[in-house]
């Protein structure tokens, strides 16, 4: 089965930047007829079933619904453009290939809840890209797609592209809206929710490159349309990361549902060299690591849950059987030390505490007792952090006792080699 | 996070890039929002680092606490309170490169550069860091050095590089 591209569909067969190239291949029909009526908007997101694709899987059209109705002076768009998960590059993709989409995604959601202003939070790491938006921005308030009455609608909206320094955590929603307002970028408490209560306090829907990107497609051609693809309860196309030992690493475009099997085959074209799959790690560097025996798991948020994968951002991360699980894990967990902004004590504490245990069993020093500590410290973790860097960090750790008991022997010398 | 306050070094910078840093810091005067895009300007011209002067320049002028400058610069990788080279290395260590052999590359560098990660070349040319993702999985292993990505870096590969990214550049 080949790749189904549809937020994709233009990528490479236009100038990236260029609003009218885009508008020659469909492009703004999206926004056009959301011009022309706003106040169906909200409703045809949430009849197509749109999920929020940065990895939490929200309903996109009730995220909209909120902002939409609460009532306020000054409302924002922000697109999270922060896609610091190791493994994942998608949203990079997107905003190369068919920037324009993404901002017309934007216009469309402002028009859809009032917002007249959005913000793109791009990560430092991407200063190519921020070449590109620049461009494809300065092109679309020249054709009258952006700024002050966008297509002689009455409906204004300006994007302004804010550049981060530089922060894993910034990921998180919450504290990119700090990091926009000049700070730190800390989690905040919730409630109250950004839709409610954002972007210097005002009702702000913030949403990842590719849920935005989808909207023009759903408003142009209605939620049955997009219905089509992928899974019922999970809607649409979605874009893999393909990371790690594989011949073909790179971004894919597959229906939601699609096995890790195809996608590891089809795209990813198998490990190189003759080796053989061990594991995967599912959904990023947060996600869950499983077996190749769980090859056929569809990738889809309800499948992957069931089957103790982790959808995440789409990120597929293939292991061959030359790696130490291990080694991977202390590489994880490094960067889960390092990335903790230290707000909550079980994030800051946790994360030091599972890095030192992962390093007893790797270096074969654990003690009888690590185990039972390590586990009940990443559940701990899991249920007491403030936001979803801490909650996740230890699911490495969890899948791993789950599908490869085997690593976690104390004093002993055994290696992460399984299989 | 970033390194700490403690690790920044003595003050360096010339009266001249004080003024810039003026110029450049009261755009944002009473607008603390602009803190960080005044960063990365300062930094750009104060010789990749905003060190303890730069720092009191950049309060002064936005009006805001020396310890909310200090707050942000540690908090964020990008930014550094200790002097850095002109060109800075950005070696990805992350999940997706260390399984592609970033550990032989990072071996690599240090050993053409004279320098391990973290550190300056004593000619004030290079500054070697190991990072978190680059987002460049597809090329894996890379790094990014001046806003461009170098991806499949091979350790045979390190040493052409580095001779060419020193050319033209003033010690």
């Amino acid at each position: 089965m080949k790749e189904t591209r549809i937020l994709l569909a233009q990528a490479g067969e236009i100038t990236p930047t260029s609003a009218k190239e885009y508008g020659a291949v469909g492009g703004y029909q999206g926004l056009k007829k959301a011009l022309a009526a706003p106040d169906k908007i909200v409703d045809i997101i949430k009849a197509s079933g749109l999920r929020g694709r940065g990895g939490a899987g929200f309903p996109a059209g009730l995220k909209l619904s909120f902002t939409a109705n609460t009532p306020a002076d000054q409302k924002y768009i922000v697109c999270n453009a922060d896609e610091g998960e190791p493994g994942t590059n998608k949203d990079r993709v997107i905003m190369e290939k068919v920037p324009h989409r993404l901002i017309e995604g934007m216009a469309i959601a402002g028009v859809a809840v009032g917002a007249d202003k959005g913000y793109i939070y791009l990560r430092a790491e991407y200063p190519y890209v921020a070449e590109i938006l620049e461009k494809a921005l300065a092109d679309a308030r020249e054709n009258g797609f952006l700024g002050t009455d966008i297509l002689g609608s009455g409906h204004n909206f300006h994007i302004e592209l804010f550049i981060g320094a530089g922060a894993y955590v910034c990921g998180e929603e919450t504290a990119l809206l700090d990091s926009l307002e000049g700070k730190r970028g800390e989690p905040r408490f919730k409630p109250p929710y950004p839709g409610v209560a954002g972007l210097w306090g005002k009702p702000t829907v913030i949403n990842n490159v590719e849920t935005l990107a989808n909207l023009p497609g759903i408003v142009a051609n209605g939620p049955a349309w997009f219905r089509q693809t992928g899974t019922e309860t999970c809607p649409g196309t979605k874009l893999f990361s393909l990371s790690g030992n594989i011949a073909n690493p790179g971004v894919y475009e597959f229906p939601i549902g699609t096995s890790i099997r195809t996608i590891f085959q089809e795209a990813g074209g198998g490990c190189p060299g003759g080796k053989k799959l061990m594991a995967i790690q599912t959904g990023g560097a947060s996600g869950n690591i499983i077996p190749a025996s769980l090859l056929d798991t569809p990738m889809d948020i309800d499948c992957c849950a069931k089957a103790g994968a982790t959808f995440g951002a789409g990120d597929l991360m293939f292991i061959d059987d030359d790696q130490c699980l291990l080694d991977i894990l202390e590489n994880l967990m490094e960067f889960f030390e390092e990335e903790s902004c230290g707000k909550c004590t079980p994030c800051r504490e946790g994360n030091t505490q599972l890095l030192y245990l992962v390093r007893k069993f790797k270096d074969g020093t654990a003690e009888d007792g690590d185990l039972e500590l390590m586990l009940e410290l990443g559940n701990t973790m899991t249920g007491g952090c403030l936001c979803g860097l801490g909650q996740a960090s230890p699911n490495p750790i969890l899948s791993a006792v789950r599908f490869f008991p085997e690593l976690f022997k104390t004093k002993s010398t055994q290696k992460g080699r399984v299989s | 996070m970033a390194e700490s306050v403690n690790d920044r070094c003595c003050c360096s910078a010339t009266a001249e890039v004080l003024e810039q840093t003026a110029a450049i810091a009261a755009k944002g005067r009473d607008r603390p929002e602009m803190l960080i895009p005044i960063l990365h300007q300062v930094q750009a011209i104060a010789g990749n680092s905003i060190d303890h002067q730069v720092a009191q320049v950049v309060a002064r002028e936005m009006r805001l606490p020396l310890a909310r400058i200090y707050g942000v610069e540690t908090f964020y990788s990008f930014f550094s309170a200790k002097k850095r080279g002109k060109i800075i290395i950005r070696l990805c260590k992350s999940a997706p490169c260390h399984l592609k052999g970033t550990q032989g590359i990072l071996e690599a560098f240090e050993k053409t550069l004279g320098i391990k990660a973290g550190e300056t070349t004593a000619d004030g040319k290079f500054t070697l860091e190991t990072c978190e993702c680059i987002g460049a999985c597809d090329v894996s292993p890379a790094a990014l050095i001046d806003g461009v990505v170098y991806g499949n870096l091979t350790p045979a590969k390190v040493s052409e590089l580095v001779s060419s990214l020193g050319e033209g550049v003033k010690a």
